[in-house]
């Protein structure tokens, strides 16, 4: 558990020495986001509709950035080999690893929303909607970007593979956090959809480390 | 003790040293005297802490690098594992670090397989490999201190310090690591050596990039471990004047 805690301390640390990669994730989700309503025209009631679907993208694409280099600087300095040989279990590391990159690319997006929801006249209820989704959402997408990003580890030009390998994958999370946004709207009420994110995110909070340090080990070999 | 002789008497204590080798037999090393007026002596289970593999055949692509392979380490013997540029001495280590699988045979720590005794084994590990496993950004201390909580230890400042000190990196401890030279990044590499206290190192070309002083250093540190009953294993293309060691031709 120390040793969890420790990597995830180590992570963000190094994520202060180097502001670039956290900053990156969120300005491009920022800028993306921003590009609809500037391109569409200020059409309220269009803007309103298409609100949950670009900021959900959005929110997918960001996250995709840092994925690559989760685990490919410690595969490369040897850290990945030293957290193999560790007495901790290398899936608490790894779980380490993710919680890591959530807090890092994940949890800002989601502090950012309803900043962003407000250019797509997004009503208060809709917007607190909306930052539950991602809040469910977006630790799925480390989740589930941990494995391809494992399974990509020292592949030449696994940039493409990776995306290829985890973009249909976020397909669930796409539709079930929009639909909650869509749905509360639309005056029915966003509990079904919630509940379902949630249940996949359970899900994938319990298998995807396993899966994810199984590629690992082969990717060591 | 019911039966204990009276103080003044010397009683006799055999220790053991078991060879895990293939027929398993039992070896008996040597025989202690102590007074009984000292403290009733402990067995010393030396053979708890016993490396052995057995007929490992490692195979790369298509090309075996080599089969069969048995050798043995116990308390205060080191290996040296020699051979020519790709004869398999890093796959050899990275099989008894268990971060790669034999293709045959199996590696047994204190007679059990590695796979069974997993965290046993690992907490009783110290493996360098080629790359040093620091981290750039970040300075030698916190460098240290992340590789303890990656071993599952306690580190204290003084302690980290202390070795950072003897491998002659005062003054450096806090500068990120991206800044240091290369044989001062494979010294502060190197200085966990000294803080964790594993039974078995195994060290990949742990001379590499030093200069003569800390090679000098680095041997002094391994005999002393080797001395206090550890182990090691490592590759180097040097010679070098540690007692207890053998050679593993490959």
């Amino acid at each position: 558990m120390n040793a969890m805690l420790a990597i995830i301390r180590r992570d963000l640390l190094m994520v202060m020495r180097r502001k670039s990669e956290v900053l990156t994730a969120l300005f491009f989700f920022v800028i993306v986001s921003s590009l609809f309503p500037l391109g569409i025209g200020p059409e309220p009631a269009l803007l309103r509709k298409i609100a949950p679907g670009v900021l959900w993208v959005g929110a997918l694409l960001a996250t995709m950035l840092g994925l690559q280099r989760m685990f490919a600087a410690d595969h490369s300095d040897g850290t990945l080999e030293q957290m193999a040989i560790s007495p901790t279990p290398l899936v608490l590391l790894v779980t380490g690893k993710i919680v890591a990159h959530w807090l890092v690319s994940g949890l800002p997006l989601v502090l950012m929303a309803p900043v962003l929801g407000i250019q797509f006249d997004l009503d208060a209820g809709a917007l607190g909607v909306l930052m539950v989704a991602l809040l469910l959402g977006t630790p799925l997408l480390s989740l589930i970007g941990a494995i391809g990003a494992a399974l990509t580890l020292g592949v030449r030009g696994g940039g493409v593979l990776l995306s290829l390998l985890v973009l249909p994958l976020y397909v669930p999370a796409l539709i079930f956090g929009a639909g909650a946004v869509e749905s509360h709207i639309a005056g029915l009420g966003a509990g079904g959809h919630l509940s379902l994110l949630a249940a996949i995110l359970v899900m994938a909070a319990f298998f995807a480390p396993w899966a994810a340090t199984a590629a690992l080990r082969i990717a060591l070999e | 003790m019911a039966n204990r002789p009276a103080p003044g008497h010397f009683v006799t204590v055999l220790r053991f040293r078991v060879d895990y080798n293939q027929d398993s037999c039992l070896t008996l090393e040597g025989r202690n005297f102590y007074p009984v007026s000292a403290s009733p002596p402990k067995f010393d289970f030396h053979f708890r802490f016993m490396l052995s593999a057995h007929g490992l055949t490692c195979v790369r692509g298509d090309r075996r690098l080599f089969a069969g392979l048995d050798l043995a380490v116990g308390a205060g013997q080191w290996l040296h594992v020699r051979g020519e540029n790709g004869a398999g001495k890093t796959s050899l280590l990275r099989l008894l670090a268990g971060l790669s699988q034999p293709a045959a045979g199996d590696i047994r720590w204190s007679g059990q397989s590695i796979r069974d005794s997993d965290s046993t084994y690992r907490q009783n590990l110290l493996f360098f490999g080629h790359h040093g496993a620091l981290k750039e950004d970040l300075t030698a201390m916190e460098n240290l201190a992340f590789a303890a909580a990656m071993d599952g230890v306690a580190i204290e400042e003084v302690g980290a310090l202390q070795a950072l000190y003897r491998f002659g990196l005062k003054g450096r401890e806090e500068l990120p690591v991206r800044v240091l030279s290369a044989g001062q990044k494979r010294r502060v590499m190197l200085a966990r050596l000294a803080i964790r206290k594993a039974k078995l190192w195994i060290l990949d070309e742990p001379f590499t990039a030093l200069d003569v002083k800390a090679v000098e250093l680095l041997a002094t540190l391994i005999s002393e471990h080797v001395a206090g009953g550890g182990m090691a294993v490592l590759t180097s293309h040097q010679t070098m004047p540690i007692p207890g060691g053998r050679v593993v031709q490959l």
